[in-house]
């Protein structure tokens, strides 16, 4: 599999991929998309990756390990939840509010946290899971 | 369409069912994967079909304009497809660290947790 | 009643509980000591209730309680008339004293702390379940004395006979508990309350419903499991295992008597039918004459007494089915008068076994002079025992012949009763007399006086018979009358008195005391007699336990050698042949197969894509080698994306590609190594048997579908998200604004999953790489 030109293209590929599934996540609200998709193709990528270049390098390149990216994300999603309760809505509500960055309005709420939290579990697990499936194949 | 995909499904089960009947692991991990679908398409069937026009609301309007395909199927399954991944990974690790420790793929040797010939259980008090 | 009080009996009635939680700590500072300390829980109680004696005797009754789930008619409610008020003070007032002779009966044992607890325990269990208003509380606590009756009996779990007694008699009052829930859910159900005071009240509508019969049996299965009626008396008995305090307390005094308890307390409302009048009076007495006549066999003086506490609860069940107000007002009687003397025999017997180390009563001779106060209590108890002047018996005893006499089958059940007496009477003299008289007979110990703490239980109780009996008036007024008029279910006044008055029950006590002592003089030879017999007919109920239960045991381990075989595949097509019969036979039986579907045309591309689908999954099942089948098993799901992307759902399309994709991949690292072919080894015949399984599955799942797709949609649902995805929560994409928020919660749960799974993988894999250290180890 380790072919020259997959290894020199992967990188590229993957980061690309990763940068393709950040998009999809946060356009999908609106349109199809969201942290369920996003994350499983930022989780190719990083298989890829794994494939071309070897599983200690995406460890390198992803720096904490795949499971506590996946604990971070579930975190993410309770927590989200939780300051629902500070104005006395159900666990879970959505909270809406609009910053002003340069002049441009930005929609927060804590929807969008708990779709993060979605897509870093989805990429932590699932990645966790390809990577140590191809480690074997290094042993 | 419903009916076409009523057969489908029903194809997808027995196929899938045929699989796992085997006694090879791999056989039964391929029926499962697929088993999968065929349960996802089961639920995408009961929520009735139409054609190409997904659950989205277009720019500058409150609500759906006309009928759009049925958007609570589609979120259930979402979520299926992703958890019977995870699931498929597992028993896959699973079925191959089975085969590391008995070395056999065949489930009539897989006697472990059920031994053949099991003693009685005690009788006294 | 006042609010304060309500407190306070709330109290009395969980308090028993509390002190079971410290009496191990108490025990460990005080040892045996903190017997004077707890005894003051049941003295509490004692006078607590003793309070309302003069409100009961005015046929009032004292009742209050808390509710707790009010919509399920479930509370915490106490009902106190006479019959419970009587009971409540006979449970303390000798529970006083078993704390205390515990205390010197198992001085120094290691465990005497949690043998306090357990005894507590059953106090507090016994208590609530005489005093329970509730069905809820009745059953609680009628299945709490069987525990706590277990706990003791297997206190000395490192025997097997003790153990192998506990479970009996768990099994055997449990198994009869569960027929008296059954048989509360039934009366519920028949007059629609759920407490015993409301129930009182209802009047002939029990004995009148359809149901009768199967609420009478249940209850009985109840009563008799609990007051050990033959031939269910087994494990009573054997129960005996347990230590004397134990034996004495709950086997003699207390709880046995919770079947009379219940038989009495629904008499008003279940009694006096035809069955009734037959069933209780037959059992009873078959119970009276086969214990009396086991108990002669025995030479054991603890197992001669729960022979004849057999009988005595037989006499009982007798008296109650018989009926009459005076056989009420007998049983009554006989009632409070066994619970004191058999108290007292049982302590006696228990100081003799404690002070000579055996309790044989061939080994036993001539020990009277050195425990002169043992010897007075044994032989006052077995005066009342016996029914002679001025005991307390003699006033049972009377009242027993007064009632027999008039009413269907009289004569035959006081022949019953006089045969029984007077057997009871020889082996009451026999336990009271043949230790202590006599030529000294060696023992394993020499004999001596026990301390206090032992004897002050026997010589009170004896005293109580006595006293009682003397000032009778007394305690008719506050005891007897109220508790007899509760079971009649009308006013009953007791009135009889220890001064002789002539009459037929006078000369039937007469024969039964001579009867007695013929049989007291042949006492050996009776004893030879039933041992014959009893060799002969060689299988008793006892063994018939055993049997029971090595066949649970057998046929359990048959059973799943059968169904749990350890073979997968059969597993699977049982389960898959369940799915589909369970699919079909409703379908066909109800007739709600699907109408005949109209096909809709379908574009060429649709046509190609399902047929892609289909070539997928022909391949997986023809598959040679690993590639075709990783492959094929891609192409069916990429056929399943591209058929969710048809049909307006391009966020499952997407994903359904994703999954595919990292499907193909792991599945190619794990197959690669594994190096195993996909193909199918199975003979034909096999084949030919899993295919038209899968195909019965795929037909019945197919109908089902279809039949499904034809009944009017209901869109509710998908109409609220539709209308407020926008509105609400501020999202265009419809199937996203459900995911991460109208279904939020349970996305929350699928991401926990995915992460575990992740987990799990990696411990999985892990686990295999510590291995070759532990290896190295070894």
């Amino acid at each position: 599999m380790r072919t020259l030109i997959f290894r020199t293209t992967a990188p590229y590929l993957a980061s690309l991929m990763v940068l393709f599934s950040i998009f999809v996540l946060l356009r999908g609200h609106n349109e199809p998309g969201g942290g369920f998709i996003g994350g499983l193709i930022a989780a190719s990528a990083f298989a890829i990756y794994g494939i071309a270049c070897g599983v200690p390098s995406v460890r390198r390149a992803l720096y904490f390990h795949p499971m506590a990216i996946s604990g971070f994300g579930l975190l993410l999603s309770a927590s989200s939840g939780i300051l629902s309760l500070f104005q006395q809505v159900p666990f879970l509500t959505g909270i809406w509010t609009t910053v002003d960055v340069l002049g441009v309005p930005v929609d927060l709420s804590t929807v969008m946290a708990f779709d993060i939290g979605v897509y870093l579990v989805v990429v932590g697990s699932i990645t966790s899971i390809a990577l140590t499936l191809e480690e074997r194949e290094d042993v | 369409m419903e009916a076409i995909l009523a057969v489908t499904v029903g194809i997808f089960f027995a196929v899938s069912i045929y699989l796992m009947l085997s006694k090879h692991i791999i056989r039964i991990l391929l029926g499962v994967a697929i088993f999968g679908n065929a349960v996802n398409l089961t639920i995408f069937t009961t929520g009735r079909v139409v054609r190409e026009v997904p659950p989205i609301i277009p720019e500058g309007v409150t609500v759906p304009p006309g009928i759009t395909a049925n958007p609570l199927p589609q979120a259930l399954i979402l979520t299926a497809i992703v958890i019977s991944f995870s699931f498929f990974a597992f028993l896959l690790v699973l079925a191959f660290r089975t085969y590391q420790e008995l070395g056999t793929d065949d489930t009539d040797g897989m006697r472990v947790a059920e031994p053949k010939g099991e003693e009685l259980p005690p009788l006294g008090y | 009643m006042a609010a304060e009080g309500q407190w306070l009996t709330f109290l009395a009635l969980i308090l028993p509980f509390l002190g079971a939680a410290v009496a191990p700590l108490l025990t460990r500072v005080l040892k045996h000591n903190a017997a004077w300390v707890l005894a003051l829980i049941p003295a509490f109680l004692f006078f607590h209730f003793a309070g309302f004696l003069e409100l009961v005797s005015q046929g009032q009754a004292v009742a209050g309680g808390y509710p707790w789930v009010e919509s399920l008619n479930l509370d915490f409610s106490w009902y106190l008339d006479g019959l419970s008020l009587t009971f409540i003070l006979l449970i303390s007032g000798i529970g006083i004293l078993i704390v205390l002779y515990s205390g010197g009966y198992l001085k120094g044992h290691p465990q005497q702390g949690r043998f306090f607890s357990f005894i507590l325990m059953f106090m507090g269990a016994m208590q609530g379940l005489v005093a329970a208003d509730s069905f809820l509380m009745l059953f609680v606590f009628w299945e709490l004395t069987s525990i706590a009756s277990f706990l003791l009996i297997g206190f000395d779990h490192k025997r097997e006979a003790a153990r192998r007694a506990a479970l009996q008699a768990l099994v055997v009052t449990g198994g009869g508990g569960l027929a008296l829930l059954a048989g509360l859910i039934l009366i519920a159900q028949v007059t629609g309350v759920h407490s015993l005071s409301m129930l009182l009240s209802t009047g002939d509508t029990l004995r009148q419903a359809p149901l009768y019969l199967a609420v009478l049996l249940l209850v009985l299965g109840g009563a008799f499991t609990k007051s050990a009626q033959f031939p269910l008396h087994f494990w009573l008995p054997n129960a005996m295992e347990a230590p004397t305090p134990v034996s004495a307390y709950l086997h003699s005094a207390t709880m046995v008597k919770a079947g009379v308890y219940l038989l009495m307390r629904l008499n008003p409302v279940i009694g006096g039918t035809p069955i009734w009048e037959t069933v209780l009076p037959i059992f009873g007495g078959t119970t009276l004459i086969v214990g009396t006549l086991l108990a002669l066999r025995q030479t054991d003086l603890k197992l001669m007494l729960a022979y004849t506490t057999v009988a005595s609860l037989g006499l009982l069940v007798m008296l109650t089915g018989f009926g009459s107000e005076i056989a009420i007002a007998a049983a009554v009687l006989y009632l409070i008068a066994h619970s004191m003397f058999k108290g007292a025999l049982f302590m006696v017997a228990g100081i003799i076994d404690h002070e000579t180390g055996t309790r044989d009563i061939t080994q036993l001779g001539g020990i009277g002079r050195a425990m002169p106060v043992t010897f007075g209590a044994a032989v006052l108890a077995a005066f009342s025992m016996g029914g002679l002047p001025p005991t307390f018996g003699v006033l049972a005893k009377e009242e027993i012949y007064a009632g027999l006499v008039d009413g269907t089958w009289a004569a035959l059940l006081t022949a019953v009763a006089i045969v029984g007496n007077a057997l009871m009477f020889t082996i009451g003299f026999a336990v009271a007399l043949k230790p202590f008289l006599g030529d000294r007979v060696e023992t394993p110990r020499p004999p001596h006086e026990g301390p206090a703490l032992l004897w002050i239980g026997p010589a009170v109780l004896s005293l109580a018979g006595l006293l009682t009996a003397l000032l009778s008036s007394l305690s008719h007024q506050f005891l007897s009358s109220p508790m007899a008029s509760a079971v009649a279910g009308e006013q009953v006044s007791v009135s009889i008195s220890v001064v002789p008055h002539f009459g037929l029950p006078l000369f039937l006590s007469l024969v039964t005391i001579a009867l007695g002592l013929v049989f007291y003089l042949a006492i050996g030879r009776g004893r030879n007699v039933m041992a014959a017999v009893l060799t002969a007919i060689g299988w008793g109920p006892d063994r018939g336990f055993d049997q029971l239960y090595r066949g649970v045991v057998r046929i359990a381990a048959i059973v799943t050698g059968i169904i749990q075989n350890g073979r997968l595949d059969f597993y699977m097509t049982a389960t898959f042949l369940a799915l589909a019969v369970a699919l079909l036979v409703p379908m066909i039986g109800f007739n709600e197969l699907p109408a005949m579907p109209t096909f809709a045309s379908l574009y060429f591309y649709e046509w190609t894509v399902l047929a892609i689908a289909f070539i997928g999954l022909g391949a997986v099942i023809y598959a040679r080698n690993r590639l075709t089948a990783i492959v094929s098993l891609g192409i069916q799901g990429f056929a399943v994306a591209l058929l969710f992307m048809l049909l307006g759902a391009p966020d499952l399309s997407f994903t359904q590609f994703m999954v595919e994709t990292l499907s193909v991949v792991i599945l190619a690292l794990v197959m690669t190594r594994l190096r195993l072919s996909p193909a199918d080894h199975r003979p034909l015949g096999q084949k030919m048997l899993d295919c038209s399984v899968a195909v019965l599955c795929g037909v019945a799942l197919g109908l089902l579908l279809l039949r499904v797709s034809q009944v009017p949609f209901d869109a509710a649902l998908s109409d609220f998200f539709a209308a407020n995805s926008r509105v609400i929560a501020h999202g265009r994409n419809i199937v996203n604004v459900i995911i991460v928020d109208f279904r939020g919660l349970d996305t929350l749960g699928e991401i926990t999953v995915v992460m575990v799974t992740g987990l799990a993988i990696l411990a999985l894999v892990r686990i295999r790489a510590g291995k070759p250290a532990a290896n190295k180890d070894a």
